[in-house]
């Protein structure tokens, strides 16, 4: 009973960790991505192609390639270290450490390039009436897509965004490749010691954590059900 | 001079030239409707006087203020000072679904207000913003659909709101793209019966795109015929109706049979 109150706790600390990486790497993927589907679907050439390359490069290599890249390689070409971030935070970590600032970087970027064509196909399936409709009336480009096309774009992006953020919170145990202290992290410093449990513990703690989110994508969902398109 | 005038107007996709050197002129609180064929570039042409679309040669005055020249403005700012001297009523209504009824009115109206305050020009308000708009439902008959979502509206009375949203802005010239072809015959009248209305009661000036030959007969001042691009004939309903062109004659025969 100890082991499993103490072994519970070990998993907890680690939940904490896959819980902040998931929730960063959506604050900044999401605008992050669609600053991307705007650089994509700019009329000036050399940026969309920019954006396409990048694009294609990072939903075309694996995301755990990523990350190793992106901690390593600054380090190797020009000895720049991650900045690590102290949070105080005794229940956390403690600090957010150099690795887990380069995970976030790599999820943030890999997650923004999906993101975009994500945005991207929720905008061109508006109909061109509602970007004329706000033209004619005297809207310039910005207020059209905020106050006309966003919201409906949400509301057609909803299930397939749903799909990308349940996929990121079981994605978020690749960020141990570099030895971030995250959940799986957590249960393999278990398996090591010789535990099998912990592991379909920490399933089931991935499991519950998606059931959270489903249920409220559904409840966004519901939100936006009074508009009709 | 004539309150407005098209003089020239010329337009091509590609190779091919849509319109050919349109002309027209109408009065103040006048009417003038569009008829011809599908893909005769009726559409095309009042794009273009909208700004959807851009013009290859020809000018546009309203008054003595020129609207449309062969240098289309770059400046996207600039462009909106002169479309909203229009207002543009699209055959599929093209409402936003996530405001009200009133929403769907008070949105544009209080971005205009916002960017003009902006520039220190003055408003286009002549009293508080939700009279305005209620007055605005009250001359289409809908005032009492306000709090509605465009979804739970029919098509006749969306067509109705569409118009109100397209009059907040004030526009000088009110364009109407074939605003019955998206309805049941049964809820085209109604919609006719407002744009009617919107002559006889506030002698609002029209340019109206439309297949409904007895309505254009009824409402307009002046008809033009479009055929292939070009104005085959252009004069009051009377004349246009009755008249001898080989090309007008073919075309309103062939709705005459229908009706």
């Amino acid at each position: 009973m100890e082991q499993f109150i103490s072994i519970t706790l070990e998993l907890l600390s680690g939940l904490a960790s896959s819980v902040f990486l998931f929730l960063f790497t959506l604050l900044i993927s999401l605008p992050l991505g669609l600053i991307t589907c705007f650089a994509t679907m700019s009329k000036f050439k050399p940026l969309s192609w920019l954006s396409q390359g990048v694009v294609l490069v990072l939903r075309g290599t694996p995301l755990m390639l990523q990350i190793f890249v992106i901690f390593y390689v600054p380090g190797l070409l020009f000895g720049f270290q991650w900045p690590s971030l102290s949070t105080g935070n005794v229940w956390f970590d403690s600090t957010f450490s150099t690795r887990f600032i380069a995970a976030l970087v790599a999820f943030s970027i890999n997650y923004a390039a999906y993101f975009s064509e994500i945005f991207r196909g929720g905008i061109i399936s508006i109909p061109k009436g509602q970007f004329e409709a706000g033209a004619v009336l005297g809207m310039n480009k910005k207020e059209i897509f905020f106050k006309v096309i966003l919201l409906q774009m949400v509301k057609r992006i909803v299930p397939p965004i749903g799909n990308e953020i349940i996929t990121l919170v079981k994605d978020t145990s690749l960020a141990n490749v570099i030895a971030v202290t995250e959940l799986m992290f957590r249960a393999q410093q278990q398996l090591n010691k010789g535990l099998i449990w912990p592991i379909f513990y920490a399933g089931l703690f991935y499991f519950l954590f998606n059931a959270l989110v489903t249920y409220l994508l559904k409840l966004t969902e519901r939100k936006l059900e009074y508009i009709k398109v | 001079m004539a309150y407005y005038s098209v003089n020239n107007l010329n337009k091509s996709f590609g190779d091919v030239q849509i319109l050919k050197n349109i002309n027209f002129s109408i009065e103040e609180g006048e009417v003038l409707s569009i008829i011809g064929r599908s893909g005769c570039g009726k559409t095309t042409l009042l794009r273009s006087l909208n700004y959807l679309e851009t013009i290859d040669d020809g000018e546009v005055y309203l008054k003595d203020e020129l609207l449309h020249s062969n240098s289309f403005p770059k400046k996207e700012s600039d462009i909106i000072k002169k479309r909203i001297h229009y207002g543009l009523v699209f055959q599929s209504f093209n409402l936003f679904p996530q405001y009200t009824v009133y929403g769907n009115i008070e949105l544009p109206l209080k971005l205009m207000e916002e960017k003009r305050k902006k520039e220190n020009l003055p408003s286009i308000l002549t009293k508080p913003i939700n009279e305005e708009i209620i007055d605005l439902l009250t001359k289409i008959g809908l005032e009492n659909k306000k709090d509605f979502y465009p979804n739970q509206l029919s098509g006749g009375q969306s067509q109705r709101v569409a118009i109100a949203r397209a009059m907040a802005l004030k526009p000088d010239i009110l364009c109407f793209d074939e605003p019955t072809s998206a309805l049941d015959p049964e809820l085209t009248d109604e919609v006719l019966k407002v744009i009617l209305e919107l002559k006889e009661k506030y002698h609002l000036t029209m340019i109206i795109v439309t297949h409904e030959m007895s309505f254009a007969k009824k409402i307009s001042d002046k008809v033009l015929f479009m055929d292939n691009g070009e104005v085959v004939e252009y004069g009051t309903p009377k004349e246009v109706f009755n008249s001898k062109n080989e090309r007008t004659r073919a075309f309103l025969k062939s709705y005459i049979t229908l009706e």
